[in-house]
């Protein structure tokens, strides 16, 4: 049923670190190489070596500039997928009951056999969390990686979503936000963790945690530089005497 | 938002045919016979061909019956409901009437009532959407009945009622385009609430995440036609509301009742590409877009 749970027994999600993502992309492309082979329908390109290649991703990276209204401005790089919202509108809005919101780890998944492919959730979802597949004709989404998190045959430290597995900075983390003393909680609460455009009142359960401030440059950058500056600016003796006669003629 | 013939066709050829069911079922004009069956059968053509063209835009129109589950959360479960309903008992209602000279009154009234419950239930499904601001409007099922009821009494042939509800659905027209002009910049949301970065200065889309399109910016941001957008309500705003208006006004002739509602269809038809074409989902701020 579309209907979403009062409340789930655990908040599974992704605590993404803005401060540490250095924008390297390989989260979306080990997501897409996990989740095109395994979970549902596999996520298809269309032109894929053509002139106007396009596909469906359920994560993609993009960079923002800020600029302060004093200083340097920073670059900010920025993955977005699901963020399987408490409050998820997809949910609520899907016709068939193919979206749900599951009670024991909140996690919003889709039933590709019962998704007629109206696009409604997507609309509903001011993140853009959800393609739908061209080549499948149903309502693809990130899964949090349902089939590796709990994935016995796995060793233990691959059982966290590819994307977190793969980042090479440490810039994903995986974990049951709902528990306040669990790490990834306690990582929240350390940085002041964020949600995504809070006014549309999803409640979103990933976490980004805002860059750090920058380091202030001072006056003088290098301490070495001083003594690197020019010693005799006016020429003396014999090349002085030159100089000033020269200056004459 | 990328205005998808089937849902151009759908919301205006259905909102003109249950808005004919709404005064059929109520009995304006008081047909019985052939002179019935010619009147329901428009009807039906109306709203069933608008019905049939919404699933043409589905990825999987064979599981379309799925769509009756989910009416206690979704609005297009509910319209799914809505539209069966009003079409057994206005069936019903027009079985008697065309061929048994029978004039069930009750049956008529629950149908028009399922014929407008219809065309709310459509609007609500774009009116519930927070992620397109000129949408989530008090006005969207304002303009939306209001132009089902002006097209059926127009095509019911009630002049003396097509004109005031004509003016109607032209003032809700023009508040709505005011106030939906106004829609994304008060809804509060921008680049900085979507990145959560605006509080640390001013937010600019640097680098999208791929060098080609994807579906999220082919279904959300569609901005070809908008320039025309100022002309284009100029045409359809007198197609719609001010030719037919006219041609009721002149002496009655069954020339002029035709132009009239050929108009207004041409006119309602251009109004909801607009209505599509101009609607613009917060998600375009991901992509330094609108």
């Amino acid at each position: 049923m579309t209907q979403l749970p009062t409340s789930t027994e655990r908040k599974m999600g992704l605590v993404i670190d803005l401060d540490t993502c250095v924008g390297c992309h390989a989260c979306v492309i080990s997501c897409k190489g996990w989740n095109t082979e395994n979970y549902g329908a596999p996520l298809s390109d269309q032109d894929a070596y053509g002139a106007n290649p396009s596909g469906t991703f359920l994560n993609r990276v993009h960079s923002y500039e800020v600029q302060p209204a004093e200083g340097h401005a920073q670059l900010i790089h920025f993955p977005k997928s699901c963020l399987h919202c408490e409050d998820a509108p997809c949910v609520t809005v899907c016709p068939t009951g193919a979206s749900y919101k599951r009670v024991e780890d909140g996690i919003v998944l889709v039933n590709e056999s019962d998704c007629i492919g109206c696009g409604l959730c997507a609309w509903s979802c001011p993140y853009g969390a959800r393609e739908l597949d061209q080549a499948e004709g149903v309502m693809k989404k990130c899964t949090l990686c349902v089939d590796r998190i709990y994935n016995e045959n796995l060793p233990e430290v691959d059982r966290v979503p590819s994307c977190v597995r793969t980042c090479p900075a440490g810039a994903r983390h995986f974990g049951d936000l709902g528990d306040p003393d669990s790490d990834v909680s306690k990582l929240v609460a350390d940085r002041g963790g964020m949600d995504l455009m809070p006014e549309m009142g999803t409640k979103p359960v990933n976490k980004y945690l805002p860059p750090r401030p920058k380091d202030t440059v001072e006056d003088q950058i290098d301490i070495l530089a001083p003594l690197l500056a020019p010693v005799a600016e006016e020429p003396k003796g014999f090349l002085g005497w030159l100089d000033k006669t020269l200056e004459k003629l | 938002m990328h205005p998808a013939p089937s849902v151009i066709i759908f919301t205006t050829l259905s909102g003109l045919g249950f808005g004919l069911l709404v005064f059929l079922g109520l009995g304006f004009p008081a047909v019985s016979g052939w002179i019935a069956f010619v009147f329901f059968a428009i009807a039906y053509a109306l709203a069933v061909g608008g019905l049939m063209a919404s699933t043409f835009h589905l990825g999987h129109p064979e599981r379309a019956w799925k769509a009756f589950t989910q009416w206690k959360t979704s609005w297009l479960s509910r319209e799914g409901w809505c539209a069966v309903l009003a079409l057994i008992f206005m069936g019903l209602y027009a079985l008697g009437l065309v061929f048994l000279d029978q004039k069930w009154s009750l049956l008529g009234l629950i149908g028009a009532l399922f014929s407008l419950a219809t065309v709310f239930t459509t609007s609500m499904i774009y009116t519930q959407l927070k992620t397109i601001p000129r949408w989530n409007m008090n006005l969207t099922p304002v303009m939306f009945l209001s132009f089902s009821l002006a097209g059926g009494a127009l095509l019911a042939g009630q002049t003396s009622v097509a004109i005031p509800l004509l003016l109607i659905a032209a003032l809700v027209q023009i508040l709505y385009w005011r106030k939906g002009d106004q829609a994304f910049a008060s809804s509060g949301t921008d680049l900085g609430t979507a990145t959560g970065l605006g509080a640390r200065g001013s937010v600019r889309a640097f680098e999208p995440p791929h060098t080609g399109t994807n579906y999220l910016l082919r279904e959300f941001v569609y901005v070809v036609g908008r320039k025309h957008a100022e002309k284009l309500r100029i045409i359809s705003f007198v197609l719609a509301f001010v030719l037919p208006v006219l041609l009721l006004v002149l002496p009655f002739n069954h020339v002029f009742a035709l132009l009239a509602v050929a108009s207004h269809l041409a006119g309602v038809a251009t109004s909801r590409w607009l209505f599509f074409a101009q609607a613009e989902h917060v998600v375009g701020l991901y992509y330094g877009k609108r």
